[in-house]
């Protein structure tokens, strides 16, 4: 295809969005709104396994160690700790720290007689996946020096039963609404192009090629769903911070939402991903019907 | 140039035979009426000289492509041959007449320059010099006709053809139609026209196919007369 024809056929494409103003105004509100909805599903669907995440970092593992071991012995166990697969941070709280823990929880009273001595050296453990605790445990037990540990396998188990219901929940409400969404979208250019196959008929009859039709239609859907794809990311963008807003307020200290800025740049990409495509293709299979004369 | 040999058309859909064993031959350069009642079988022959359907059986050769086995993609290239004239004008509502015209030596890949040159020419032979700025609703039909006929000469076809060009217009404007194609076919252009307005064709002194039931029941110069329609 020469040069000032391709020129010509991107001129038409662009035109075209003009003088078809009210079908191009329906197609981008559309490729808009199904995509902020499928976004608004996809952020919730984040900050819920963020929320989760925070809760199980929460749940630490307690590594006692054997009473007979000095302070220094036991600090000296730090590195074999650390060596285990699946651990995310260790520190190290010593008999007089967790003593000075203890008696911040408890009357003062009741300490009477008591001292530092009664409690052991211990570490306390984060750790990466807490599906894969139990084996951990096992692992911290075999250390040498390491007298007892303590884990909460049940609320781990607990916890991953609530992560996996979401993410399967998210996941299959996501891959509908990218299918009603893509049914919607298409549907939508096929209305706005139906208007035109008279158009296109007349293009066969003077001898216009399948490609030559096509472009013209293939530029209109990618500035469409550019356009519904930048517009959506921004209104998306503006709803979230919005929301967030309102709701770190209201609690504030329980919950950290995920910021939208982290979270921006694959947004923007996905959404872009998917409106192009949908543009393009949207374009080529709404026109696919009339091309066949 | 068309060359048909024992062309059989059916449609599946309905089970209707439109044409059944036609043969006939349209040479370079000769004027053509093509008659015959509703239903006849003239717009499945158009059709297929066309291309925008397929016979069953036979042979149809338009302009040196061998329109039964053509591959899609080609179509394009045997109907940038042709130039395609309808009732209903078929011109495009939000482009001018310039615009209409130009279009279709766009699509051919033609030059700028080139299309700034015949475009002007061409409206200029059809008599609509000075209106190229008007839009189609701005147009008498006889002016939107004269427009579809400027779009079909444009790309120098080899040959015209005309599905019932005159069906939209009063007498004295299909006179003047009828006379453009004379003058076109003057030039060397092959001219097919499909029509079933008895005095117009009785006006020429041309060549005149009948059609009916799907069969050719006469071929002859001397007018619609040879072949009464009931």
């Amino acid at each position: 295809m020469r040069l000032n024809r391709s020129g010509y056929l991107i001129r038409e494409g662009f035109r075209s969005i003009g003088t078809h103003g009210f079908m191009s105004f329906a197609t981008v509100t559309i490729i808009m709104a199904c995509l902020i909805i499928m976004g608004s599903v996809t952020l919730l669907s984040l900050n819920i396994d963020k929320v989760i995440k925070d809760l199980e970092n929460q749940n630490e593992v307690v590594a006692f160690i054997d009473e007979t071991y000095t302070e220094d012995s036991a600090r000296a166990l730090q590195g074999s700790i650390e060596t285990i697969d699946n651990i995310a941070t260790v520190e190290f709280v010593s008999r007089s720290q967790a003593f000075d823990a203890f008696m911040e929880n408890y009357d003062s009273n009741l300490s009477e007689g008591l001292d530092a001595n009664v409690l052991r050296d211990r570490y306390v453990i984060h750790l990466t996946d807490i599906a894969r605790m139990s084996e951990t445990k096992t692992a911290l037990e075999g250390i040498e020096g390491v007298d007892k540990v303590k884990a909460h396998l049940d609320y781990a188990k607990t916890f991953i039963t609530v992560r996996n219901v979401v993410s399967v929940v998210s996941l299959a409400l996501i891959v509908i609404l990218v299918f009603v969404s893509v049914f919607i979208m298409s549907n939508t250019i096929k209305l706005a192009t139906f208007g035109r196959r008279e158009e296109i008929a007349i293009m066969k009859m003077v001898g216009a090629s399948n490609g030559f039709i096509r472009l013209p239609f293939v530029v209109e859907g990618l500035v469409l769903g550019i356009l519904g794809g930048g517009l959506g990311f921004l209104a998306e963008w503006g709803v979230y911070e919005l929301l967030t807003r309102k709701l770190v307020g209201s609690i504030a200290g329980i919950f950290t939402v995920v910021p939208f800025a982290q979270i921006a740049l694959p947004m923007l990409i996905a959404y872009m991903g998917i409106s192009v495509l949908i543009g393009a293709f949207g374009g080529v299979n709404a026109i696919r019907n009339y091309l066949e004369v | 140039m068309v060359e048909m040999k024992n062309v059989t058309m059916v449609y599946e859909s309905s089970r209707t035979e439109a044409l059944d064993n036609v043969s006939l031959s349209i040479k370079e350069g000769e004027f053509v009426f093509l008659v015959g009642p509703s239903g006849s079988g003239k717009t499945t022959l158009m059709k297929l000289i066309t291309g925008e359907i397929r016979a069953k059986s036979g042979q149809i050769i338009v302009n040196d492509f061998d329109m039964r086995h053509i591959k899609r993609r080609k179509l394009p290239k045997v109907r940038r041959t042709l130039g395609v004239i309808f009732q209903d004008y078929r011109l495009i509502e939000n482009m001018n007449v310039y615009d209409n015209v130009a279009f279709a030596m766009r699509v051919v890949g033609a030059r700028r320059k080139e299309i700034r040159e015949r475009v002007p020419y061409v409206l200029d032979l059809v008599g609509l010099e000075g209106r190229e700025k008007r839009m189609p609703n701005e147009l008498s039909g006889g002016e939107q006709q004269r427009v579809a006929i400027a779009r079909a000469l444009v790309n120098n076809p080899r040959m015209i053809v005309a599905d019932e060009p005159t069906g939209n217009l009063d007498p004295v404007r299909s006179l003047e139609l009828m006379l453009l194609f004379e003058k076109i076919n003057d030039m060397g252009t092959t001219i097919l026209v499909v029509t079933h307005e008895k005095e117009l064709v009785n006006a020429f002194s041309k060549r005149v196919i009948a059609i009916d039931n799907g069969h050719v029941v006469s071929d002859g110069k001397g007018g619609y007369f040879d072949y009464e329609i009931e």
